[in-house]
């Protein structure tokens, strides 16, 4: 704005006990702190007085920042026992001071010693950890009734809901999970080929990567993929309707947000991991085969040859029967954290990581836990 | 520029009736559809202006097409005599300090509180004091007459007319000259409606604003509202007094306010 900017400022002048406070100038926002400090130093320069009079004519431009300033310093001089009378002010100018001082400030509330609030968190954690268990035991107990009520009447089943979410979760994710699972197999042909050729035994490569692939590796990716991949879109789905009443919508309707839309993503997560991991299964030996054929040299009819004779059934099923528990994992994480959102972004924003986060967690944990069961079983 | 407004650093002259947004000729469209075609319009500095018209025509649009929010295909805007078009983004953005901008929703900051949200603007464009900002943050909340607790609180834990009141302090943050409101007692009972038209007339008195309110609302209109423009077939047809707008002969405009709800509020 081509206009001068006049600083604000005071001037004082004495008589006797009684001081004339003349302001001037600007006394709005655009000052911020020069302001502040004005107001913190006129007490100072004004010294020992009996009477003060302000005389805000001078104010060029006066904001809510300016008469708040004065409303506060005619309330600190009237604390230290001056008595303080405004004058001159304009109509407009009197009118906003008045706005002002008919509120008073509140006090902020002195904030809790670092110790306290460490502890508190911590607290706060653990107990959340414990709803946390309680929570998703009592979610897969709906679940579970919510698929009964389904079998019992398969009209009512949203099957174009699973279809879309098996589009979504199967089709659509399976070109991404092929090619990791494609080229973790390659890698790990490599580095067996690598390792094994110092002890003269290249071939047991194969053993090392089928067994590895089908009882592990293109579970695990897949789960991983899967769970970065739908776990955070179906909590990022739940979580914004959540946040928008649609869940509360659904419920005055008479609908189960759990049937809607809890039921045909976690029964589409049953069935598309299986498939998925027999895919990635398949491109991961096949991954490995190539690298066999073209690093270490063995022809693929021996790949395959070798890889019938060590691989047998129960390889093959360990991977697909844990397929479906790892679905129901990742999908009870994924709807619990949708509908554990409140009303923020940042909300949202942090449920989707919690989500994925503990969703792959509990992965591994499920998977240890298999891993022990089917050595305790010889399986 | 035909109109060379005078620099604004007399406050007396607030009082004088000048354009302090001025639109001429604008047309607006998305794709192949014209929304706004020629509309001319000037809201006077200190004035409340009601823009009334039917639902789709274009009054959020108008409003965002002034704030920039949307690209406009033909036409001039100036505010403070200052040509939109014309001004470096500099001077753009000293002209975004000085008015205010309330959402018909709200569009408080979700993950921010109360007193968060109205201290977004003055951290970015003010110099000032942790302990100022809170105290002016608790200032503005209570001018807009929430309790003070309110300030503490996310915009998820508020009522249709918290939010509303909490949205018109964020607006009032940096003491703007202009404040746009769109549709601000939309949504609110006529027991608050009616508080909140009186709240925007304090304000606008104590603050010595300019109010461009959007609005439906036949009661904020006679009111809280100094003059109102109606808005159909793309322009402005009618601007004036509620009296001059009962008198007007176009077919929109009688409708509107010759309505039997309208003739119920104005006999009332």
């Amino acid at each position: 704005m081509p206009q001068t900017i006049a600083s604000p400022g005071f001037e004082i002048s004495r008589d006797g006990e009684r001081a004339v406070i003349a302001l001037g100038g600007e006394w709005t926002l655009d000052h911020g702190r020069r302001l502040e400090s004005l107001a913190e130093q006129l007490p100072i320069s004004l010294g020992e007085v009996r009477r003060a009079v302000l005389d805000i004519s001078g104010i060029q431009r006066l904001d809510t920042l300016g008469a708040r300033l004065i409303d506060q310093l005619s309330h600190e001089l009237g604390s230290e026992g001056v008595s303080v009378e405004l004058a001159h002010a304009r109509r407009e100018h009197a009118t906003l001071l008045e706005a002002v001082r008919a509120r008073t400030a509140v006090v902020a509330r002195p904030p809790r010693s670092w110790l306290i609030e460490i502890l508190a968190d911590i607290g706060r954690t653990v107990v959340f950890a414990g709803q946390d268990l309680v929570r998703g035991v009592s979610f897969i107990g709906e679940v579970v009734i919510a698929i009964g009520r389904a079998l019992i009447r398969p009209q009512r089943f949203r099957w174009a809901a699973l279809i879309n979410q098996l589009e979504q979760i199967a089709f659509r994710g399976a070109p991404i999970i092929i090619l990791i699972t494609f080229l973790v197999g390659c890698i790990v042909a490599q580095q067996g080929i690598f390792q094994l050729r110092r002890f003269g035994a290249t071939a047991f490569v194969v053993d090392l990567v089928g067994i590895i692939t089908l009882r592990e590796l293109a579970l695990l990716l897949c789960a991983i993929m899967v769970a970065g991949r739908s776990g955070s879109a179906f909590t990022a789905e739940i979580g914004s309707m959540k946040m928008r009443e649609e869940i509360d919508a659904l419920r005055v309707m008479g609908l189960n947000p759990v049937d809607v839309l809890v039921v045909p993503r976690i029964l589409a997560l049953i069935i598309a991991m299986p498939i998925l991991t027999f895919l990635a299964s398949m491109a991961g030996l096949f991954g490995a085969g190539l690298t066999a054929w073209f690093y270490g040299g063995i022809a693929p009819e021996t790949f395959v040859a070798r890889l019938q004779s060590v691989i047998n059934y129960r390889h093959f099923s360990v991977g697909l029967i844990k397929a479906p528990f790892m679905a129901i994992v990742i999908g009870a994480i994924a709807c619990i954290e949708g509908m554990n959102v409140k009303g923020s972004a940042e909300s949202l924003g942090q449920q989707v990581t919690a989500s994925v986060v503990k969703a792959i967690f509990m992965v591994i944990v499920v998977d240890g836990l298999f891993a022990m069961f089917f050595a305790s079983i010889r399986f | 520029m035909p109109d060379a407004t005078p620099p604004l650093a007399a406050p007396d002259t607030a009082t004088l009736p000048k354009p302090i947004i001025r639109v001429r000729d604008l047309v607006v469209g998305f794709g192949d559809k014209i929304i706004l075609d020629g509309l001319s319009l000037d809201v006077m500095a200190g004035e409340i202006l009601g823009f009334v018209g039917g639902s789709g025509t274009g009054k959020s649009v108008l409003t965002r097409t002034i704030l920039g929010l949307i690209e406009k295909r033909a036409g001039h805007i100036s505010v403070f005599g200052q040509d939109l078009d014309e001004m470096p983004d500099a001077e753009r953005r000293k002209l975004e300090k000085r008015w205010g901008v309330m959402f018909q929703h709200g569009a408080l900051f979700s993950s921010l509180t109360v007193a968060q949200n109205i201290q977004v603007p003055m951290r970015e464009y003010l110099d000032l004091s942790p302990a100022m900002m809170n105290d002016l943050a608790a200032l503005k909340i209570q001018m807009v007459g929430l309790k003070s607790d309110a300030g503490e609180k996310y915009p998820s834990e508020l009522s249709g007319g918290m939010i509303k009141r909490a949205a018109l302090a964020r607006a009032l943050a940096l003491d703007p000259e202009i404040v746009f409101l769109d549709e601000p007692t939309s949504g609110l009972d006529p027991i608050g409606a009616a508080e909140f038209d009186i709240l925007i007339r304090t304000l606008q008195q104590t603050l010595g604003l300019t109010v461009f309110m959007v609005t439906h609302d036949l009661d904020s209109l006679a009111s809280a509202c100094d003059r109102i423009a109606a808005l159909a077939d793309r322009k402005v047809v009618a601007v004036g007094s509620l009296s001059e707008m009962v008198a007007s002969t176009h077919p929109w405009v009688k409708s509107y306010f010759r309505g039997e709800r309208a003739l119920a509020r104005l006999k009332g």
